[in-house]
C-alpha cells in the first residue's frame, strides 16, 4: 500500500463564468519512505495539490489516502514546510522546535532533547539561542525543516522550500536535505520549480501539465545513493535532466502558443 | 589614494549617524525658538499676540510655584490615561477579532468606518447633553475620538499576520483560539503596540478639546479663562507644554515598544 495515494483528485476555485479549475483528475501514488518530487510551469497548480494533501485546502472530487485513511483536515502526521520563512520572530530557533513539540504533545525534557537533536541534524546546533532576525534565509529553512522533522510525522511536504534562496545556498540545502534522507528515510512530497534540484534529490519526478493540472508524466530517477553534488555532471543525470525538462517545455510551449493566438 | 567618500548628507539612501540625526533635531528646535525669541526682542509683533520666550517661561514658573499648574495638568492626565485605557481595552478585542474573521468585519467595520468619518467635535454638545461637564463627558469624548481610530488599526495589524503562520498552526493541529492567542496575537503585537502610540497623539488632541468647552479645571479649561483675560503667555506656555507631554509619552512607548520587541530588527 502506497504511503500516499491520491485518486481523481480536482479542486475548481470560484463558481460560474470565473470559475477556475485548478486541478482535474489527479492521479498519483508516493511509497513508503520514497523522495518524490512534483514539477510544472507555474500556476500549474502544484503548490494546490500539496495544500490539499496538507489539510489546509479543501477538494471538490476524488480521495486522499495517508495510509489508507482519508486526509480531513492538517494533521500531526503531516510535517508541512512552506516557501516563506514561518519562523515566529519572538522565539528563538530552539524555542520555534520546542513550540511544534509542546503542539505535538511532547513535555518538559524530551521537548528539549528532540529539539536540541533536530536541531544538530541541520547543523544549527551553535544558533539555538539565535533569533530569526540573526538567521539568514538558508538557516531559518533549516530551523523549519527541524522544527517539521521533530515531532516525527509519517510524511513532509514541502512547499518549494528554497524558492527565496540564493543558488549557492540552494546547492547547499538541497545536499543537506539529501544527507538527511538518505540517512533518516522518510516519505517526501516535494514541490519545486527546479528542474535540477528535482532529479538531484528524488527517487521520482512527477511532472504535471498546465492548468487544469493533472500528472502529465513520472520519470524513475535511476541515480545511485548516496548522491553528491558531482553527480550533476554524469552523463545520467544530464539525460534525466533533460527527459524532465522537455516534459515541462512542451508544457511552456502550449501556453505561449495559447498567448499568441489568444493575442 | 582613497576613494573619496560621498559626504551629503541630502543623497537619497543616504544614512547619517545617531549624533548627526540628534545634533540636527536639535539645531532646527534651536532655530525655531531663535526666531521667536528676535521677533518678540524686537517688537515685530505685539506682545498680546505672541509674548517673548522669557515671559512665557517667566508665566509657567510662577503657576508651578502656586501649584496651579502641577493641579492643571494631573487632572489632564489622569483624564487622558483613563480615557485611552478605557478606549484601548474597547479597540483590542474587537480589532483582533474583525482582524481574524470576515463575519465579523462585516458587522463591525462598515459602522466603525462611517463613525470614523463623523467630526469628533459636533459630539460635544451631544455629550454634555447625555453625561454633564463631569470626567465622564472627557472620557466619552477620548473615546469617541479614539476608539473608532484604533480598531481599524489592530484590524489591519491582525491582517498583517502571514497567513502561512496560521496554516503552520493548522498542520499542528491546535484548535483555533489557540492559533489565536498563541500565534496571530504575538505576532501583531509590536504592529498593534505602534498603532496605540499612535492614537495616544491623537488622544490627547481631543483631551484639550473636550477641556476647551466645558469643564472646571484641567489645562484646556485653564487656556480658555486664560483667553479671556488675554493671558496669552499663559496659552502659549500650556500648549508648548501639551507637545512636551505628548512628545515623552510618545518617546515612553517608543522605548518601552524597543525592549519588548527586542527581537525586532531595526526597533
Amino acid at each position: 500500500m502506497p504511503k500516499l495515494a491520491i485518486t481523481n483528485l480536482s479542486k475548481t476555485f470560484g463558481a460560474g463564468p470565473r470559475a477556475v479549475t485548478a486541478l482535474q483528475g489527479v492521479d498519483l501514488a508516493i511509497g513508503d519512505n520514497e523522495f518524490l518530487s512534483l514539477v510544472g510551469t507555474s500556476g500549474c497548480g502544484k503548490s494546490t495539490l500539496l495544500s490539499i494533501v496538507a489539510g489546509l485546502e479543501s477538494h471538490d472530487e476524488g480521495e486522499v489516502l495517508v495510509d489508507g485513511v482519508p486526509v480531513d483536515g492538517p494533521g500531526l502526521d503531516r510535517g508541512v514546510v512552506f516557501q516563506s520563512y514561518t519562523l515566529f520572530p519572538w522565539l528563538t530557533a530552539r524555542q520555534n522546535v520546542e513550540f511544534a513539540l509542546k503542539e505535538a504533545g511532547m513535555r518538559g525534557k524530551e521537548a528539549v532533547d528532540a529539539a536540541r537533536d533536530h536541531l544538530k541534524l541541520v547543523g544549527l546546533d551553535g544558533f539555538a539561542d539565535s533569533y530569526p532576525r540573526e538567521l539568514s534565509g538558508g538557516m531559518k529553512q533549516r530551523v523549519a525543516i527541524a522544527r517539521a522533522l521533530s515531532y516525527r510525522p509519517k510524511m513532509l511536504l514541502m512547499d518549494e522550500p528554497f524558492g527565496a534562496l540564493d543558488a549557492l545556498t540552494r546547492h547547499h540545502m538541497q545536499e543537506l536535505l539529501t544527507r538527511i534522507w538518505e540517512q533518516h528515510r522518510l516519505t517526501v512530497l516535494f514541490i519545486t520549480h527546479d528542474v535540477e534540484e528535482a532529479v538531484y534529490m528524488s527517487d521520482r519526478v512527477a511532472v504535471m501539465s498546465n492548468r487544469p493540472g493533472r500528472i502529465k508524466e513520472i520519470i524513475d530517477i535511476d541515480l545511485e545513493r548516496p548522491r553528491h553534488y558531482d553527480l550533476v555532471a554524469s552523463p545520467r543525470f544530464q539525460q534525466l535532466h533533460r527527459a524532465v525538462l522537455d516534459s515541462i517545455r512542451a508544457e511552456s510551449i502550449e501556453v505561449a502558443q495559447l498567448g499568441s493566438a489568444l493575442a | 589614494m582613497p576613494a573619496k567618500k560621498p559626504r551629503s548628507l541630502f543623497r537619497l539612501t543616504a544614512t547619517i549617524t545617531r549624533a548627526q540625526f540628534v545634533g540636527i533635531s536639535i539645531c532646527v528646535f534651536a532655530l525655531l525658538l531663535a526666531a521667536w525669541w528676535i521677533a518678540t526682542a524686537n517688537e515685530w509683533v505685539r506682545p498680546l499676540f505672541l509674548p517673548s520666550p522669557p515671559k512665557v517661561l517667566a508665566r509657567l514658573g510662577e503657576l508651578a510655584a502656586s501649584g496651579q499648574l502641577w493641579q492643571d495638568a494631573s487632572i489632564s492626565i489622569w483624564r487622558i490615561t483613563v480615557g485611552f485605557l478605557i478606549s484601548t481595552a474597547f479597540a483590542l478585542p474587537i480589532g483582533v477579532l474583525i482582524g481574524c474573521y470576515k463575519s465579523w468585519e462585516a458587522i463591525v467595520e462598515p459602522v466603525v468606518d462611517f463613525i470614523r468619518y463623523m467630526p469628533v467635535v459636533a459630539f460635544v454638545p451631544l455629550t454634555i447633553l447625555w453625561t454633564g461637564t463631569g470626567d465622564t463627558q472627557k472620557y466619552l469624548i477620548i473615546w469617541i475620538g479614539t476608539f473608532f481610530q484604533q480598531v481599524l488599526l489592530i484590524m489591519d495589524n491582525v491582517k498583517g499576520v502571514p497567513w502561512d503562520f496560521i496554516n503552520l498552526g493548522r498542520t499542528l493541529q491546535m484548535p483555533e483560539r489557540r492559533i489565536l492567542s498563541r500565534i496571530v496575537v504575538p505576532s501583531a503585537m509590536p504592529g498593534i503596540w505602534d498603532s496605540l502610540r499612535i492614537s495616544l497623539g491623537w488622544a490627547w488632541t481631543w483631551l484639550v478639546v473636550a477641556e476647551l468647552v466645558a469643564a472646571t479645571s484641567g489645562m484646556g479649561y485653564r487656556i480658555t479663562t486664560a483667553q479671556r483675560f488675554f493671558q496669552t503667555d499663559l496659552i502659549i506656555g500650556y500648549i508648548l507644554l501639551l507637545g512636551c507631554f505628548g512628545l515623552a509619552t510618545d518617546q515612553a512607548m517608543k522605548a518601552l515598544g524597543r525592549r519588548m520587541f527586542r527581537y525586532m530588527a531595526g526597533r
